[in-house]
């Protein structure tokens, strides 16, 4: 049987790992490729690697850190930041990427996400979508949460599972680093829309939340950084925990 | 020495990663003249069927692979579209041949509506059938989960070495017909089990 994935969320910016509030407010974690080693060691189920500066500065992905990055991962590894074309996106899989995220690319560039779908599979092609609550209604937001979108995050899902995309990274930018769960609703709404799996991610905060995620909200995995980072759990005791709600993990 | 099969389809990268971090000898290769001093062959792959046997059919890798793997015996490991390939035919792209070394045929998997999402994406685990007569999983406890990420899978239709997993339908993961061995999950990104199936593999006697 399939198992509910882990996936730590490294968020790259100033050659540095760092955690955000809100998609603001940076705390510096450390080194990359020692933050990505550790996360090998440790059994995480996959790895998401996000330049979360590279849009928002207009610069193209730091294809020498995400390299260094790659050495270290006998797990698949998701690369996102700054893509903008496909010749980038040849660049990250040459260098050891196994999947690309994209953001505000899959906004600006959708045929991108054909692109790269017809080229090299949809199950290497994972969007972000990073959703806000507007009014009562979950916008998709990109540029690092800075632009709002005329799409509702759920209209963004299905217009990018149509062209293709593989997975959804779903991200809350009001619950980022605020560790008091998922937007569940949020999961829920999205999850249920699509066919192709979600990745919750924005507010894990206990071991109790990746349960919620799951059984609630529907996600086929959970991304979460601060819980690792902040709150002394690591992926095993996530993994004990989650098996011991009656959840199947990986843990052979 | 073993020969990596580059034909444009996909990440060769993280196999080279874990063949250097074993210690062994690979060349990297679409030409013959390389690849021909190979005792071992990886055939690699991501992408889509009737592309990748059209690059091998264009480099001229068929017949070589044919000379190679069913005269000479030299062992060959297919990794996810690499294992599809070496069947007789895929349901990806219409109706599409590939190399047929290995009776059977590649099905997409095929579930009522929000079932099961597609692709299958994620660890699973492998186990059943043939799991310990398998050579490359010596060493490696029966149920281990490894990383599998594809929406077609193998179907043999011949009476050859299988370990099953579970994705809504029961199929064979992982297979071995004499010196040919193909997984459909990803070895290389399973962390210490992939390694290990991968060092057995490179350790493996011509």
């Amino acid at each position: 049987m399939l198992k509910i994935r882990i996936i730590p969320c490294l968020l790259f910016k100033n050659r540095t790992i760092v955690k955000s509030i809100k998609f603001d407010n940076f705390r510096m974690i450390g080194d990359p490729t020692t933050c990505a080693r550790v996360f090998n060691e440790r059994n995480a189920d996959e790895l998401i690697f996000l330049d979360i500066m590279a849009t928002r500065e207009n610069k193209e992905p730091n294809f020498e850190v995400i390299e260094a990055i790659a050495k270290e991962c006998f797990m698949p590894l998701t690369i996102g930041g700054g893509i903008q074309n496909i010749e980038h996106v040849d660049k990250l899989f040459r260098i050891g990427a196994d999947k690309i995220v994209i953001n505000s690319a899959a906004v600006r560039n959708p045929e991108l996400i054909k692109e790269i779908s017809n080229k090299y599979g949809s199950q290497a092609i994972v969007v972000s979508i990073d959703a806000k609550s507007v009014n009562g209604v979950y916008k998709a937001f990109i540029s690092g949460g800075r632009e709002e979108t005329p799409f509702k995050a759920v209209e963004l899902a299905k217009i990018v599972e149509s062209l293709g995309a593989g997975e959804i990274l779903l991200n809350s930018i009001d619950r980022d680093g605020m560790m008091k769960g998922y937007d569940l609703n949020l999961i829920k709404e999205v999850s249920s829309a699509v066919n192709i799996p979600v990745i919750s991610a924005g507010g894990c905060g206990v071991l109790q939340d990746f349960v919620d995620a799951v059984k609630i909200g529907k996600a086929d995995a959970v991304c979460a950084a601060s819980i690792f980072y902040f709150v002394g759990e690591s992926i095993i005791t996530a993994k004990d925990y989650m098996s011991s709600k009656g959840l199947k993990m990986r843990t052979i | 020495m073993i020969g990596i099969i580059d034909y444009g389809m996909g990440n060769v990268r993280s196999i080279e990663k874990v063949l250097i971090k074993l210690g062994a000898k690979f060349i990297i290769s679409n030409k013959i003249e390389d690849l021909e001093f190979a005792s071992h062959f990886i055939l690699p792959g991501v992408g889509f069927f009737k592309e990748g046997i059209a690059r091998l059919k264009n480099l001229g890798l068929t017949d070589f692979l044919r000379q190679e793997i069913l005269i000479k015996k030299k062992p060959i490991l297919g990794i996810c579209l690499g294992m599809q390939l070496l069947f007789d035919n895929s349901e990806e792209g219409g109706f599409v041949e590939g190399l047929g070394f290995i009776k059977g045929s590649v099905r997409r998997f095929l579930f009522e509506t929000n079932k099961l999402k597609i692709p299958h994406v994620g660890w699973n685990s492998v186990s059943g059938g043939d799991f310990f007569k398998i050579k490359i999983l010596e060493g490696i406890e029966e149920g281990s989960n490894f990383y599998f990420v594809h929406s077609y899978y193998p179907h043999p239709n011949e009476q050859i070495l299988c370990s099953f997993t579970d994705y809504g339908t029961i199929f064979s993961s992982i297979i071995q017909k004499e010196n040919i061995f193909a997984t459909q999950f990803h070895p290389e990104k399973s962390q210490k089990k992939g390694l290990q199936l991968l060092k057995n593999f490179i350790n493996l006697k011509c």
